[in-house]
């Protein structure tokens, strides 16, 4: 048999692990073993995880900081929501429905990200931090001030003041600063499990492939790259949009996991809450995006024994992981007290 | 006339945004990095002057004095604890950590003194010696123009710290010191200079005009709350960045240019959308200069 290589190991393990995890909460949850908070708790950890591998992918992958990754999300949540009600009469049956508007997200927060792409991939940078975070605003008072309705006739669309008169039998969908109120729960842990998987499928693949490769050398040197006749604009943009897409289809998700969504969920320090993700589960490592992201979900939730100080606790458990990780002096320490097992990271 | 206040509270507003814009530029010139928590210490410098009015009973001057010295301490401590065992870290890291302080200084706040928004006193006011009205505000032109003498104060403070910064930066040792790291920090330490001492002084010199930028913040917008810090810290990075970040009247100009943007897209364009118009004309100016209006474009060598 052929030796696996190092990476599609270490890809094979992420997979197994999800999988694994899935089979051990979807047991606990039929066994009863899992708390009614944490029940709750298991899409919004599905989302969030796919929101750190779409944003390890731009972060890590592609080497740009990204501030206004809520933006995608929340075009996502509420263009996927919009079809998901406006399809309920078409499409009675729940998983259809919530793959096609999980699709309708993803598209949406594609157009959203080559749109943004466009001016935002010619800056380096801080810049082009600040410029996302700037999107990422621009897109939570756009969706605040945005009211669609839906009648006999189709969709109606109003911006900044609700001006529409509703036909016979039309409703609000989108209201404006108040979002969209008393959504069906359509989402499921399974449907966020295959989520997860076709995002790591799509990561994955992309990242082991010519354009993959091609992105990874634009990140660890764009003129070098570009001396050797790669487009740097074209990979950018794919990496960009990509990540956007998948962004979108979290949104949606966590969308309709919720009864009801308003457009200030997704704002500047939710983008932060995903970035914290990935950098505590390491630039580029899919596998400690998933961890981090759902140890990070569900510490907040664990904490509430002593809720006044949780948020606290949460700020420094924060700040020392940072420092323990980073700083010369207690990383040798750390090293030290833990001695490394010879291969360890490679058998596992 | 209603355009010229307009005008007015608009520069006052930009002056907040530009002092605090300043520790934002003057920290990322030096040590590189993106201090988030800027904001929530404008937020401290705002309560502590609160509560020493409010509360102890002093004057608002010691008030003032007070608010800058717990915040300059407060800066001092915040560089010495968090950031700098991670001076050789690579900057998402110490961004991340400024991130996880400023989520700390945020709850901290609420849990000492409770999320319930305060309300900030008054203190520019004039007492009328005939009549003994209270005014908040001179009027000119038969009541067109209204001029409060926070925004006075507001306006004076900006072009005196201003002035202040820059005398300071290039005549006095300490600030030549700081042109040098900010160069070239291994330079300067062959130079006999002391980076670390001058990377504690930048913290100290932008948390104390943190302060200062919170209490005036706080007297035109007198609600007080533990995220107060936040848009606002927001928006002066912006700022910062928009004069071309890690330079000293690049945050002036940027500072007032966005609150000048933002008041008059409130009045005339829209209320709702005065954030997206703000962050569009942000976007637009670093399309056309992508290192900001002041900034300098560094080219790349190969």
């Amino acid at each position: 048999m052929k030796r696996l290589s190092k990476t599609s190991r270490a890809n094979g393990l992420t997979y197994v692990m999800v999988v694994a995890a899935f089979v051990i909460l979807q047991a606990l949850s039929a066994g009863g073993g899992l708390s009614s908070t944490l029940q709750g708790q298991l899409v919004p950890i599905c989302a969030y995880v796919v929101m750190a591998l779409s944003l390890n992918l731009t972060v890590g992958i592609l080497g740009e900081l990204s501030l206004g990754h809520a933006g995608f999300m929340s075009v996502g949540a509420f263009a996927g929501t919009v079809a998901a009600v406006s399809l309920q009469a078409a499409l009675p049956s729940a998983p259809v429905r919530l793959l096609v508007s999980m699709i309708v997200g993803a598209g949406c927060a594609a157009v959203a990200g080559f749109l943004i792409g466009i001016p935002v991939l010619r800056l380096n940078g801080d810049y082009l931090a600040i410029v996302t975070l700037a999107f990422g605003e621009i897109i939570k008072s756009i969706v605040n001030n945005l009211y669609i309705g839906m009648d006999g006739v189709g969709l109606h669309v109003s911006f900044l003041k609700n001006t529409m008169t509703l036909g016979e039998g039309g409703r609000m969908i989108l209201n404006g600063p108040m979002g969209i109120p008393g959504i069906q729960k359509i989402s499921t842990f399974t449907a966020g499990f295959l989520l997860i998987l076709v995002a790591l499928i799509i990561i994955f693949n992309l990242v082991n492939s010519r354009a993959g490769r091609a992105i990874m050398a634009i990140r660890d040197n764009r003129i070098a790259a570009e001396s050797v006749g790669i487009g740097v604009t074209k990979y950018k943009m794919m990496a960009f949009v990509l990540s956007a897409a998948l962004a979108g289809a979290a949104g949606t998700l966590f969308a309709q996991g919720q009864t009801a969504v308003i457009a200030t969920k997704f704002d500047f320090n939710t983008s932060i809450l995903i970035l914290v993700f990935v950098v505590l589960g390491g630039l580029g490592r899919m596998w400690g995006s998933i961890i981090a992201a759902a140890a990070l979900t569900i510490l907040p939730e664990a904490l509430r024994g002593f809720a006044t100080y949780r948020m606290l606790v949460y700020a420094i458990v924060l700040i020392l992981v940072m420092l323990a990780t980073n700083n010369p002096m207690l990383k040798s320490f750390f090293a030290r007290i833990i001695p490394k097992r010879k291969g360890a990271s490679v058998d596992g | 006339m209603t355009f010229l206040n307009h005008l007015i509270n608009g520069i006052s507003l930009g002056s907040v945004y530009a002092i605090i814009a300043l520790g934002y530029t003057m920290v990322y010139g030096i040590a590189k990095m993106l201090n988030f928590a800027h904001g929530d210490v404008i937020m401290v410098g705002a309560y502590v002057c609160f509560f020493a009015s409010s509360s102890f009973g002093l004057p608002p001057i010691l008030g003032v004095l007070l608010a800058m010295a717990v915040c300059t301490a407060l800066g001092v401590v915040i560089e010495r604890l968090a950031y700098k065992p991670l001076r050789q870290a690579t900057s998402l890291a110490v961004l991340i950590t400024a991130i996880g302080m400023s989520y700390f200084l945020q709850n901290a706040a609420q849990l000492l003194w409770t999320s319930n928004p305060k309300i900030f006193p008054t203190f520019f006011t004039v007492t009328d010696r005939e009549t003994g009205a209270v005014k908040t505000g001179i009027s000119l032109f038969e009541g067109q123009l209204n001029l409060s003498y926070a925004s006075i104060v507001t306006i004076a403070a900006c072009i005196v710290i201003m002035i202040a910064l820059t005398l300071f930066t290039s005549k006095s040792k300490m600030g030549k010191a700081m042109r040098a790291c900010s160069e070239d920090k291994a330079a300067a330490q062959l130079m006999g200079i002391n980076v670390n001492t001058t990377i504690s002084m930048t913290f100290a010199i932008g948390s104390c005009l943190a302060a200062i930028a919170g209490v005036l913040l706080c007297s035109s917008y007198p609600t007080l709350q533990p995220t107060t810090g936040s848009m606002p810290g927001i928006k002066a990075f912006t700022a910062a960045v928009f004069g071309g970040i890690g330079s000293i009247p690049g945050a002036l100009l940027g500072g007032i240019l966005l609150g000048v943007i933002e008041i008059l897209a409130k009045a005339y364009l829209s209320t709702q959308l005065s954030d997206a118009i703000v962050f569009a004309v942000l976007i637009v100016v670093l399309l056309v200069k992508p290192a900001g209006l002041l900034g300098k474009l560094v080219r790349e060598k190969v």
